[in-house]
């Protein structure tokens, strides 16, 4: 293999991996700026992911191409839906954070396999037929070295997700909704003497982050594993929320820490086609990207403040 | 007396938290434009009527009025349309936002949905400017000094266009001359028309700022007068419900030798900035040394090095004639050192826990409580039964969680359990914070007691008033260093403001 | 409101989480035309109508416990687990391993050794977390779940490309182990119709006892209860919170391997390679939620879950229906255990007196 080619090789696998973190990682940002710890992204994921296989099989043939796109959204809205349980067991019922993302994660993946048993009547599902396919930026793509590398054949949900950072970190940093959104996670109760709906305000974080973890779950599905089992989602959403960590709560740092672990996590898959790297057993190529989660968060985790009020039940007197 | 129009009138006020009413039956009135000093005890229920004025908590009962009309201020919201506006005691601020996000955050002005930042600026420039209170806007809070921080909540309600302004004992963290700049500031809000009501219980601060008083004492109106017209004596005792003997008998102090040596100390704070420059200082058996200065001088980095909570990074810390540097915190301890904590819930008990446990929490690893590692509960109980008694915790029963205690019972725990070890030194840290009058008495004998057995004892407040009564020497702990040594008896609070301000008592300016 | 007294009203709490958490699988089943009675009567019916259900039960109950009793300890230091399944697989292998590479030393040395091996093993997983944790503040929660991974992977590997293939029958499956070290009781599996209920039991047993003494009795659980309540205070009186953190990791661990050893060398008597995080870890984390901690808690919460998962497979087979339902009905009594704030309300304590102080603080605004 010349370089270009190694290296387009990793980019475009790098961005397949990076784009569920991507958008998951924001989802939890958005959730933890506004004070609910979300420890659940893995099983909203998926929720997400189970959803979107669902659909992309059942309505492959009525939509065509525009399929998995339509999975995205599906995913998305079975992620909130899922997502409203932790918000109303932390927001109103003054559950533990971290118990309550629990549950999700430990209601997720049985719920999900046995609708599919219930539906399918087997543990796990056909693999899609209808998948996102490959887009090329027209005229980007004439640029010398840089076009084919990183914008021939490219996976249009990457570019999806990179611009959905940009706009979110707008968001939250530049408007009123965001202000009021951070304020919840910074200092409730100060937010509430303000006339900030604190309660209002947690709740649009969390089913954000239902949102946007159940689309980083049906992206996965649909363009990674392809089909659904109980070991689909193993681990995406934990690492997502590493990547929020290591991005500093931050969109466009949640993004970038998500490239990086997108980029870890296709070592470790494509490692044995790239020179070098075939030479290193595989289960150090397996355990790489786990293994740089801890040592990324032993170095960057006494630097990275989370939003004060971040985990903790805000219960109004009345 | 014409031409005066109440702009509120809170009538027959309840406010009953599952059978206790913090509010029973209070009425109050503000008057255009004047200042209303509303007067009471630490847990007398200002804070509760207030809230309740600011939309924070809905009364059981009662009704107000605002300009003549009946309302119901179900939310902070409201409290705000009515021009309400509240600085609360505890700044409610968020630390990691610009004082422009704080300030216009819940009143924000946009454009599209974009923030506009630009207009928000530019108003409260005028608003800094018209009431004289500068701070740069686009500083963090958490990079800002407690003065600006206060200045910052003003303008939050000003900006929100209030015209009745509520301070919450706004001069709790105020140096005497911030607190002289903060009473101009107040007079000029007067002066504008604002209507202000001033809760606190510091009687000069009445004489000096207020129109009139309203006094309340258990939830409960005890009576509204004109300043000019009632004394600070009297005041006092309708505040505690008898007579208060507002001086402390001390007797001469009886000198020993020197217990605590401090030389050349230098700390870091958290932030891994230096806190500590260079300190000296000695403490003798006999005597209590005070140690005044502005919150965050380099107070708690003080207390922590002394026992063993943080690292010194150079210097020595020398207790009776050991060294005691950077060794740990049992050691130190062990030593004959007993510290009451400034923050007693967060360092002083663990709350969930009994007052049997709490009581035994720097003894519980020792024979007779331990042996081979288990506990011995009956004794730890007995020890613990000995100390309610003897230090008057009113509790139901040692087994009970401290977290049920009173806030003065509370401290008694920490008290009884750190006098009790029969320590040499002993270091009081903000040692009556938040409490009544009958537990300030208290803690306040206790410690001369302990005086009076020749314990060293080095008292860090912030309460000018506290140094003063107590202290046989005062330093003046300003910038990480030492601004001054007084004796409490040819001092004045103006002396003493300049010092902590870092003027030095000579006259000249350093740092 | 019914008035009861807080301990009562605390047991009520649970029994109506727990039904509430019948009643969500009941709807979910009802939805899918599946019979809700049906199910859960075959349920009780294999978990408990004979010796050999009672037997099995039992047995599952086993390592629930040992890992119940290692999420508590952390949980008392104020650590929140949830690497129990790496912990527990990383002494299920090793005791396998170690009895497998021994087959002829005795008994008496060769099954005590296996057993420490495993719980060191499980110890020294959680205790890296503990330690970097203590020393960078990093964490716990995310490096103990990254661990579960990495053991999972590291545990394939391991059985497919280092152990002895003498050891082995494919690179899948390891050898059964030999009886000498092996927990397994002939006479205790016969009485219990041939069930796979083994010594573990008694190992147990005793461990609930240890947990009870280790945390009410003795000064190492006063300092790591203290540390995990209020880290600062304790420090203020002289604990060491770093040693504590550490300390109640290693033990913590230690348990959750103890879970892998009997789930090893009792239940299957041999290793074999896992695809997903070992199912013991997450359960005793839910049991010790249901459980609240407690010595006896943690005891009837396995036994419940165990009830559920044996007759889970008997539903599956009688009734038909999915064997998931099972553990979807176990995290919706987490659920209901995690806002128990909310059933609480519909009892009210007696004799509770308002309390005044911690009403004064909120409205004092000191707290």
């Amino acid at each position: 293999m010349n370089l270009v080619a190694i290296l387009s090789l990793l980019v475009s696998s790098t961005i397949v991996y990076s784009t569920p973190l991507i958008f998951t990682a924001l989802g939890g940002v958005y959730s933890e700026n506004s004070g609910i710890t979300n420890i659940g992204l893995e099983g909203i994921m998926t929720m997400g992911a189970f959803s979107a296989v669902v659909f992309n099989l059942t309505f492959a043939t009525s939509f065509g191409k525009l399929t998995p796109w339509l999975g995205l959204i599906v995913g998305g809205v079975v992620g909130l839906l899922f997502s409203f349980l932790h918000a109303v067991a932390t927001i109103n019922f003054h559950a533990d954070h971290v118990i309550s993302g629990t549950v999700l994660n430990l209601m997720a993946p049985p719920l999900a396999v046995f609708l599919i048993k219930a539906i399918y009547d087997k543990g796990q599902t056909e693999n899609i037929t209808q998948s996102f396919g490959y887009f090329s930026f027209p005229g980007l793509v004439k640029l010398p070295l840089i076009g084919p590398i990183l914008f021939e054949n490219t996976f249009a949900p990457a570019w999806v997700a990179i611009f959905v950072a940009v706009f979110l970190w707008w968001i939250l940093y530049k408007t009123r909704f965001g202000l009021r959104l951070r304020s919840c996670g910074e200092n409730p109760q100060a937010a509430d003497t303000l006339g900030v709906n604190v309660y209002g305000m947690r709740y649009a974080g969390v089913l954000i982050s239902g949102f946007l973890g159940g689309i980083g779950g049906a992206v996965f599905a649909q363009a990674i594993s392809g089909n659904f089992s109980i070991s689909t989602i193993v681990g995406q959403g934990f690492m997502a929320l590493a990547a929020m960590i290591f991005g500093k709560w931050n969109p466009l740092g949640a993004m970038l820490a998500s490239l990086f672990f997108g980029f870890a996590q296709s070592i470790s898959i494509i490692g044995n086609q790239l020179p070098f790297f075939n030479h290193i057993p595989s289960v150090y190529m397996q355990i790489a990207p786990y293994v740089i989660t801890i040592i990324i968060l032993v170095l960057f985790f006494g630097k990275s403040v989370a939003p004060a009020a971040d985990g903790q039940n805000y219960i109004k007197s009345k | 007396m014409k031409n005066t129009t109440n702009v509120i009138e809170m009538r027959h006020i309840v406010k009953d938290f599952n059978g206790f009413k913090a509010n029973n039956d209070i009425n109050l009135t503000l008057q255009k434009g004047e200042i209303l000093a509303l007067l009471g005890e630490n847990g007398a229920g200002k804070s509760t009527l207030m809230n309740i004025l600011s939309g924070l908590l809905t009364p059981s009962a009662g009704e107000i009025v605002v300009r003549g009309k009946k309302v119901t201020i179900k939310n902070p919201t409201i409290a705000k349309k009515l021009g309400i506006g509240m600085v609360h005691q505890h700044f409610m601020l968020m630390d990691s936002f610009t004082v422009l996000e704080n300030i216009i955050l819940g009143h924000e002005v946009t454009k599209g949905i974009r923030l506009d930042f630009k207009k928000a600026q530019q108003e409260i420039k005028e608003l800094s400017q018209r009431y004289n209170l500068n701070v740069d806007p686009l500083k963090k809070v958490s990079e800002i000094t407690v003065a600006q921080q206060q200045r910052v909540e003003i303008l939050k309600i000003l900006y929100r266009g209030a015209d009745i302004m509520i301070f919450d004992e706004p001069t709790a963290v105020l140096t005497p001359q911030e607190i002289t700049e903060f009473i101009q500031i107040l007079h000029g809000l007067a002066n504008e028309g604002k209507s202000i009501i001033l809760i606190t219980h510091k009687l000069e601060e009445i004489k000096q700022v207020a129109d009139r008083v309203s006094v309340i004492r258990a939830g409960k109106s005890v009576g509204n007068f004109k300043v000019a017209d009632v004394s600070n004596n009297r005041l006092a005792e309708l505040m505690v419900g008898r007579h208060v003997n507002m001086q402390l008998d001390k007797a001469p102090a009886i000198i020993g030798k020197t217990i605590l040596k401090v030389a050349n100390l230098n700390v870091k704070n958290k932030q891994n900035i230096p806190a500590l420059k260079g300190l000296s200082f000695n403490l003798r058996a006999g005597e209590i040394l005070g140690i005044a200065g502005i919150d965050g001088n380099g107070q708690d980095e003080l207390v922590q090095a002394l026992t063993g909570l943080t690292h010194i990074d150079s210097g020595h810390v020398l207790i009776n004639d050991q060294e005691t540097t950077n060794q740990e915190v049992r050691k130190i301890t062990e030593k004959g050192v007993s510290c009451i904590p400034a923050d007693r819930q967060k360092f002083g008990l663990i709350l969930p826990f009994s007052i049997a446990d709490n009581l035994a929490i720097q003894s519980y690893y020792k024979k007779p409580y331990s042996h081979h590692h288990v506990l011995n509960h009956d004794l730890i109980k007995q020890h613990a039964q000995k100390l309610v008694s003897q230090f008057d915790i009113r509790t139901t029963g040692v087994e009970s969680p401290v977290s049920d205690l009173s806030g003065g019972n509370q401290q008694k725990v920490i008290i009884a359990r750190e006098l009790s070890r029969d320590s040499n030194l002993i270091i009081a840290f903000q040692p009556t914070r938040g409490l009544d009058v009958g537990a300030i008495e208290y803690i306040h004998h206790q410690l001369l007691a302990q005086r009076a057995k020749g314990k060293a004892i080095l008292l860090i407040s912030y309460e000018l008033d506290e140094i003063m009564q107590l202290s046989d020497r005062i330093i003046v702990l300003h910038d990480g260093n030492i601004s001054g040594e007084v004796k409490p008896d040819d001092t004045s609070d103006k002396e003493l403001g300049l010092l902590m301000t870092g003027v030095k008592k000579e006259g000249t300016t350093f740092a | 409101m019914l008035k009861v007294t807080s301990k009562t009203k605390q047991n009520l709490v649970l029994i109506i989480s727990i039904l509430a958490g019948f009643l969500v699988g009941a709807v979910i089943m009802l939805v899918w035309s599946y019979n809700p009675l049906q199910a859960y009567s075959s349920m009780f019916m294999s978990a408990l109508g004979n010796m050999n259900g009672l037997g099995e039960t039992i047995r599952e109950a086993t390592p629930l416990i040992f890992t119940a009793i290692g999420f508590a300890i952390a949980s008392n230091a104020g650590f929140f687990n949830i690497g129990l399944p790496g912990q527990a697989q990383a002494g299920w292998l090793t005791s396998i391993w170690l009895v497998l590479a021994n087959p002829n030393m005795p008994k008496f040395v060769l099954l005590p050794l296996a057993i420490v091996a495993g719980i060191i093993a499980g110890a020294i997983v959680a205790g890296i977390a503990g330690w970097l944790r203590a020393q960078f503040g990093t964490n716990e929660v995310i490096t103990t779940i990254m661990f579960n991974y990495i053991v999972l992977y590291s545990s394939q590997y391991l059985m497919q490309q280092i152990m002895p293939s003498r050891l082995r029958i494919d690179t899948d499956t390891t050898k059964t182990i030999s009886a000498n070290g092996s927990l397994k009781i002939n006479w205790l599996s016969s009485m219990f119709g041939d069930s796979r209920i083994n010594a573990g039991i008694f190992l147990a047993i005793i461990a609930v006892f240890l947990y009870w003494y280790l945390m009410k009795k003795t000064t190492i659980g006063f300092e790591i209860r203290s540390v995990g309540t209020n880290p600062f205070a304790s420090r203020y009186a002289g604990m060491s919170t770093k040693k504590n953190i550490i300390l109640s990791m290693l033990l913590s661990g230690g348990f959750a391997g103890l879970g892998g050893v009997v789930q090893g060398l009792g239940t299957y008597q041999n290793y074999f390679t896992q695809t997903t995080s070992l199912d013991i870890g997450w359960d005793g984390l839910s049991v010790a939620l249901l459980g609240g901690g407690t010595a006896v808690g943690i005891l009837l919460a396995a036994l419940l879950f165990s009830i559920l998962k044996i007759g889970g497979l008997g539903m599956q087979t009688i009734a038909g229906i999915p064997y998931e339902i099972v553990s979807i009905v176990i995290a919706a009594i987490i659920f209901f255990v995690a806002i128990q704030y909310v059933i609480g309300l519909l009892f009210k304590d007696k004799g509770s007196t308002p309390d005044i102080e911690k009403v004064s603080h909120i409205t004092e605004g000191e707290q």
